[in-house]
């Protein structure tokens, strides 16, 4: 078992003929991912990389039976991308794309919500499940198979931290990353659910950020809900009030949404909070 | 990307928002002459993208031409936390009976935009929610409906505007609501709005803060950025794509990922050091990319040492070796520097700085210690 990704996941990539969506396709593929189809409007008909190309989505998923789809299609055309995907059937929609305004994602997620679709990002490095699926972005090689649930709003950060898990020994049931906007398709909450009903996780590892409450949200959940252990790190410490700290979503704003309130909401919970990165995999050692 | 109060209050004015007669001056003879052709007494504000004007002493009264042009003349070119003030509104003085404030804002958590209203106008609202949070009444807004008339009847009454007002106040809210929304904005405020002396509404001040990811479809408010608020490093970091902030430490610190740059910020202090910067390369950085990278983050005088932290997934590892190396020849700076190189293409991107002599680690925490220890000079 796993979350999300796995053996029986069909993928059709959409913004296949693009640079990124190519290349990454080539990536996808080489890492054992069952691509079955790419997307772009008037480039139906090609092939890339063995993968055929269709105008739209719902041909592919009639052609092919994709059931999971990742975007990476320019961001003005990503809110679009993210609606045909979810309106074609596609019930898992991972969105890669960086710099879509606000507004439309209010939008796309409001409707969304009203579907039985699980929409991951935008801007993130898409879900990993070691040596079954990679729809992403991540480097594939510094991922092991096991039983460590990675949530992380990040993406290097959360390279990091897997290459010190898997350093250890320490495999990964899956990876996912939920992205760094401030309105996102997935939440930690929704990823932590999944993770306590998978057999495979025995415990999960959480990378927040600045900006926002949905860490202290977590935090509540977990106290609720959650019978396996989490380990979380919240970067940005040291970042200061009211800048925007890369992402759209990383930013502290009215005083609220600093890593100081985080890491208390976990701690007052009983989350082990890690220091550093680094500190992150001795802390998941010590209960393996 | 953040509006001047006159933009602010001229998009609004577009919606139907009843705003102050007045116009901007960068001269103390144009503030002469707009006061002139308003014919009453005057109010002389700084445009300047910065809180806390008014106790700074950038707004003014004027009760003639004459002391107008004289206002203006002492607040043009006076410095208000770091800007110095080119613009003033010259505004006709509004006779202010009670003031309200009404504004929009993204609800993260709600994932949608909330309207709220307030009888404490005037002060900052955040100022509000923490004293008084009773006081502030909120409407959710559904994005495909927009704000309904109800909902703006709840905010009137809720604040308990008088009845003969609530009409207007509604059409206003739905104007804020429109202008919000047509210019993609994460945040749109009137405060204060004011009830005149005459019962009449009026939005003296206005603050506008719009989506950077939307300005591609709003080229006119796109050309309203005042360079001003940028430094010239964060005005070059945008030039390049970089994601660039400015801090006060001593470790420049050059980083792939904007997590990843912040868990590298932190590291950094945990070690006892201070960063100097936020500085996020973002994927597939390229020789000039980090060239640029480099220039700006040694154009800061405080930096002691610069750390390098890459994590290779798109980015590979070579081509930023290759990068540092370029950078460095053609800035010849001798500014100790740390190298981390993970990823694809590690073992060439060490090799290739190795050759170069720069020290290199293995390990973030090792790399955050080595830089620390050579901004102190211990290396």
């Amino acid at each position: 078992m796993s979350i999300l990704v796995g053996r029986k996941t069909r993928l059709v990539v959409q913004g296949i003929t693009g640079r990124e969506g190519e290349f990454h396709t080539r990536q996808m593929l080489e890492y054992g991912t069952n691509v079955v189809a790419g997307v772009t409007p008037g480039k139906g008909g090609g092939w890339v990389a063995g993968v055929p190309v269709f105008d739209t989505v719902r041909e592919a998923v009639e052609a092919t039976e994709a059931n999971c789809s990742i975007i990476y299609v320019p961001a003005r055309f990503a809110s679009d991308a993210m609606l045909e995907a979810a309106d074609s059937g596609i019930r898992v929609v991972v969105c890669i794309t960086e710099g879509i305004p606000v507004l439309d994602m209010i939008k796309v997620r409001a409707h969304l919500d009203c579907m039985d679709v699980r929409l991951i990002g935008p801007n993130c490095p898409g879900i990993i499940t070691p040596e079954q699926a990679k729809v992403g972005i991540m480097p594939g090689h510094i991922h092991r198979p096991g039983s460590i649930g990675v949530v992380s709003r990040s993406g290097t950060l959360t390279y990091e931290v897997v290459h010190a898990l898997s350093e250890r020994g320490l495999g990964q049931s899956t990876a996912v990353g939920i992205g760094g906007d401030p309105i996102i398709g997935t939440d930690f909450i929704d990823v932590l659910r999944l993770f306590e009903d998978d057999p495979q996780t025995t415990q999960v590892v959480l990378i927040g950020e600045i900006g926002g409450t949905d860490e202290q949200r977590a935090a509540a959940f977990i106290a609720r809900h959650m019978s396996k252990p989490v380990t979380a790190f919240v970067a940005g410490q040291t970042a200061p009030p009211g800048k925007r700290m890369g992402h759209a979503g990383a930013i502290i704003e009215g005083g609220e949404g600093t890593a100081g309130e985080k890491i208390a909401a976990f701690e007052a919970v009983g989350v082990r909070v890690a220091r550093h990165p680094a500190e992150i995999a001795d802390l998941v050692a010590e209960l393996a | 990307m953040k509006l001047h109060e006159y933009q602010s209050k001229r998009l609004f004015a577009r919606y139907g928002v009843p705003i102050p007669r007045g116009d901007v001056a960068t001269t103390p003879e144009e503030a002469r002459r707009i006061a002139a052709r308003l014919d009453q007494r005057v109010v002389i504000k700084s445009q300047v993208l910065v809180g806390g004007r008014g106790k700074a002493g950038g707004i003014r009264l004027a009760s003639d031409p004459d002391e107008a042009e004289e206002v203006a003349d002492q607040i043009l070119g006076m410095n208000i936390k770091g800007l110095t003030v080119k613009k003033v509104l010259v505004d006709e003085a509004a006779d202010i009976a009670t003031e309200i404030y009404l504004g929009i804002v993204i609800d993260r958590a709600q994932r949608r935009p909330v309207m709220m209203a307030s009888a404490e106008g005037g002060v900052e609202i955040e100022e509000v929610a923490r004293a008084t949070p009773e006081r502030i009444v909120r409407v959710t807004i559904d994005p495909f409906l927009g704000l309904q008339t109800y909902q703006g009847r709840e905010l009137a009454f809720g604040i308990g505007l008088p009845k003969d007002l609530v009409r207007d106040f509604v059409k206003i809210a739905q104007g804020l609501y429109q202008a919000f929304v047509e210019s993609d904005a994460s945040l749109a405020e009137i405060n204060p709005l004011v009830v005149t002396g005459q019962g009449k509404l009026l939005a003296v001040d206005g603050k506008v803060l719009l989506d950077d990811n939307a300005l591609f479809r709003h080229f006119e408010l796109a050309e309203m950025r005042d360079a001003d608020t940028e430094t010239l490093e964060e005005q070059e970091a945008r030039r390049h794509g970089l994601s660039y902030v400015k801090l006060d430490g001593e470790i420049g610190c050059m980083v792939n990922g904007a997590g990843l740059a912040m868990a590298t910020m932190d590291i950094i202090k945990l070690n006892g050091g201070e960063p100097a910067n936020f500085l996020d390369i973002g994927g597939g950085a390229q020789s000039e990319k980090v060239a640029a990278a480099l220039r700006i983050i040694l154009s800061d005088a405080n930096v002691k040492a610069v750390l390098f932290n890459i994590f290779g997934g798109i980015t590979r590892c070579d081509e930023v070796a290759r990068g540092i190396l370029a950078a460095l020849d053609e800035i010849g700076s001798d500014v100790p520097m740390v190298a981390r190189l993970v990823g694809t293409n590690e073992e060439e991107g060490r090799r290739i700085l190795a050759e170069a002599e720069m020290m290199t680690a293995p390990t973030l925490a090792e790399a955050a210690q080595k830089a620390v220890a050579a901004a102190r000079g211990e290396v």
